[in-house]
């Protein structure tokens, strides 16, 4: 009971991390794609001023995860982090990459160092979901095994799985990050904008939803199990929940709806990530770990459980605020295209 | 790439444990970085806050520019704190992946409570940079007060761990297996209360110095203006308060390494063998008959352990330790000093030092205090070396299996360098910016 109160910590953590988070990757990836310095800078702009309030607060999902994971289940936070070592540490480099040019550029004051700073900043928003994305496809294809890194350093995740659930990170991201971008756009009152994130969004979509569909035959011979488990029972029902959320959030997206619309981006990714937890249950390192053998003894877990619960007090609320705030437009500052102060 | 790493082998010394070097230097790197921000996290929102609070009982516009301009550098600040401790309880799993899988269950609590508080900091302190002029003055000042608090949360959080890596307690070992893990025992252990106290006055003397550095330049530059005044009398006084009351608890912190980990207290000192009435070399140069055992146990003539005490084995680098213990202490007392004179002349003048000489040392006082900082956790850290949990497991038990680390470690040098020039280079340019109201 209390293990699996502490694995729905984690899975909430992922969630989030996954619909906040990667929506932030997501805006890097239209930031790295927006064209040249003249033609992207409202693009960057909006992107810039999106992300502002918020990042820092998505990013702190990471740090939940990592902490309950290794709190509550520390041989397996051991065994992925020594086996699955080379695609974290280069997420963890790409996380300071991208965090500090991304706080620092907006105090670029050249057109050479607003380039230099955007694209490092771009850059690591795509490479930093890919590696986290092949983490986790090596551990859902069951190539981490327990023990002090006893699993392949290199092919735990450069395989069709991780590579699979990478681009998917990637795709996912984008796709989330178009349809908030798309509603924010509209909230400044800035229909360029608004065309523009709503073809990128109803785009990435499509894509995000191909390249899942393709996705299942790349598991049907890489994961054999893990296919198993999204095609039957509880698996099979997140997942068409995913494909509905998504099919609704394209239609919503194509008829201008984009606060209904981030609502269910949102659904079509967090049904993703459950649907992977209950297609391994009851296992939390496939093959090798069942979810009871892996958890922290009682003391620890009620600890968890307890401290968690009082922070989510706090939590719950400020959150909301903060979103609240957000989406009322209360924080958001004067909008400016990202290379407008180069042209005088 | 296969020359990076025989560099670095060969700087480390090689040898069948220099995955464990590499690994500590890796981490200690991570630290070094982080620490510095952290002690902003900790001091800087106590004092734009308190600033705002003198524009809100004032009206007068120039508290405000200062309030505004530093929560905003201090938004910068945290954004690279929040990248930097990422990488921190990266290298958590990525370094030391056997201490977190049999250790995780015992300590892991505290880091679950301090990621809520870094939560809560990051969500206020957002509502906090973004809302000026956007909430009302009182609702915006109320928004502060969460980044103060949690700010101080995070830190507790985190420090115990520290605490309880240098004195364990709460988990039995049974046949070589960890068992029964009491989280809260873990959590509220004994080191805890002066290591925080003493990490949280550090906070306050580096992010106080190190801004009244700033504004003492530009008041030698003949800056001297009610802006550039205030921030340099806030700076200082949060700064002169710390420090004198850092050496009372650092006495705290000493007797209380000297009760429980004796042998890290020998290497502060360098004290081979176990004595009675031991003596003090100040500088490793002048010898005070007693001092040592006065310091350690507040009595001149009781016995102190020696780093004979254990196997050569279990002792730590001692040169390191008692050169990181002495540049501390030292360091503490000369801003100890410092902060005197300017509370002395404060009270009993009202106003700032005359003398420039003033100012110089105060420019100075802020990369020495963060000389201080570091050395003081040189000195705690690899003073409790061989051991990653005292006495409890070694840290070339716990470091990771992974070969190549030092491709890891060289990488992560380049990485760090570029960040520190991208921030000094960021925090100049604001720091040249005209003052906004």
């Amino acid at each position: 009971m209390l293990d699996d109160i502490c694995l729905g910590f984690v899975l909430l953590g992922i969630t989030a991390y996954a619909v906040f988070g990667s929506a932030d990757f997501g805006a890097g990836f239209w930031d790295l794609t927006a064209g040249g310095a003249h033609r992207g800078g409202r693009l960057r702009g909006m992107v810039q001023r999106s992300m502002s309030p918020v990042w820092e607060a998505n990013h702190v999902w990471l740090i939940f995860v990592l902490v309950i994971l290794w709190t509550a289940f520390p041989v397996v936070f051991g065994s992925i982090f020594s086996t699955l070592s080379i695609p974290l540490f280069l997420a963890a480099i790409g996380i300071i990459f991208r965090g500090t040019a991304f706080a620092l550029r907006g105090q670029a004051a050249t057109i050479k160092e607003a380039r230099v700073l955007g694209a490092v900043f771009a850059l690591s928003s795509v490479l930093i979901p890919f590696f986290l994305g092949a983490a986790i496809g090596g551990v859902a294809s069951g190539r981490v095994p327990v023990g002090n890194a006893a699993g392949d350093l290199v092919s735990s995740w450069l395989n069709p799985t991780s590579a699979l659930i990478g681009v998917v990170g990637v795709l996912s991201g984008a796709y989330l990050a178009a349809v908030y971008l798309a509603g924010d756009s509209e909230r400044a009152g800035l229909p360029d904008l608004v065309r523009a994130f709503r073809a990128r969004a109803l785009g990435a979509g499509v894509a995000t939803g191909a390249a899942a569909l393709a996705g299942l035959l790349v598991l049907r011979s890489d994961a054999r199990d893990l296919y198993d488990g999204l095609t039957s029972g509880g698996g099979l029902a997140l997942v068409l929940v995913s494909g509905a959320c998504g099919l609704a959030t394209l239609a919503l997206v194509y008829r201008e709806r984009f606060g209904l619309a981030r609502v269910t981006a949102a659904g079509a990714v967090a049904a993703v990530v459950v649907g992977w937890v209950i297609a391994q249950s009851p296992y939390v390192l496939p093959g090798e770990v069942k979810l009871e053998q892996a958890a922290a003894s009682d003391a620890t877990l009620s600890a968890v459980v307890v401290g968690v619960a009082a922070g989510m007090v706090v939590l719950v609320p400020s959150l909301w605020w903060l979103y609240r705030l957000v989406l009322q437009g209360r924080l958001d500052q004067e909008y400016e295209p990202l290379d407008q102060r180069f042209h005088t | 790439m296969v020359f990076a790493q025989q560099v670095v082998e060969t700087l480390s010394g090689g040898g069948p444990n220099s995955d464990t070097v590499l690994a500590r230097q890796m981490q200690a790197l991570s630290f070094a970085v982080h620490i510095p921000i952290v002690c902003f996290g900790i001091a800087f929102p106590a004092m734009f806050l308190f600033v705002e609070g003198l524009h809100l009982r004032t009206g007068n516009p120039t508290y405000k520019a200062l309030a505004k301009r530093w929560s905003k550098v201090a938004l910068i600040l945290f954004a690279v704190g929040v990248v930097t401790g990422t990488i921190l309880s990266f290298e958590f799993g990525l370094l030391w992946p056997e201490f977190m899988a049999t250790f995780g269950e015992v300590f892991g609590i505290a880091f679950g409570l301090e990621g809520i508080s870094f939560f809560v900091e990051a969500i206020f302190i957002a509502i906090y940079v973004y809302g000026w002029d956007r909430l009302s003055p009182r609702v915006h000042f109320l928004t502060g007060v969460p980044v103060v608090i949690s700010g101080f949360a995070g830190s507790f959080n985190v420090i115990a761990v520290n605490g309880w890596m240098n004195n364990p307690e709460g988990f039995d070992v049974v046949d070589g297996k960890v068992v029964n893990p009491q989280p809260w025992d873990a959590l509220i252990n004994t080191n805890m209360w002066h290591e925080v106290i003493h990490m949280y006055l550090a906070g306050y003397i580096v992010a106080g110095f190190i801004v009244a550095g700033v504004y003492a330049y530009a008041w030698l530059r003949g800056r001297r203006d009610h802006y550039h005044r205030t921030a340099l009398v806030v700076t200082l006084a949060f700064a002169s308060l710390a420090a004198p009351v850092q050496v009372v608890v650092g006495d705290w912190a000493g007797r209380s390494v000297a009760k429980h980990q004796p042998v890290k207290l020998a290497a502060f000192e360098g004290l081979h063998e176990t004595q009675a009435g031991a003596p003090f070399t100040v500088a490793g140069i002048v010898e005070i008959p007693k001092l040592l055992s006065i310091l350690a146990r507040h009595d001149p003539n009781a016995t102190v352990v020696g780093l004979d005490s254990v196997p050569a084995e279990d002792r730590p680098p001692v040169t390191i330790v008692r050169i990181s213990f002495q540049t501390m202490v030292g360091i503490g007392t000369g801003l100890a000093l410092l902060g005197t004179v300017f509370f002395v002349t404060w009270l009993r003048r009202r106003r700032l030092p005359r003398s420039p000489w003033f100012y110089r040392a105060v420019m100075a006082a802020g990369p020495l205090a963060f000389v201080a900082l570091i050395a003081g956790w040189v000195t705690t850290e690899v003073g409790r070396q061989p051991w990653i949990v005292y006495r409890h497991m070694r840290t070339e038990q716990a470091v990771t299996a992974v070969d190549g680390l030092a491709v890891g470690y060289a990488f992560l040098v380049v990485v760090y360098v570029g960040l520190g020039a991208a921030v000094y280079w960021l925090l100049r340019r604001l720091s040249r910016r005209p003052e906004v109201t």
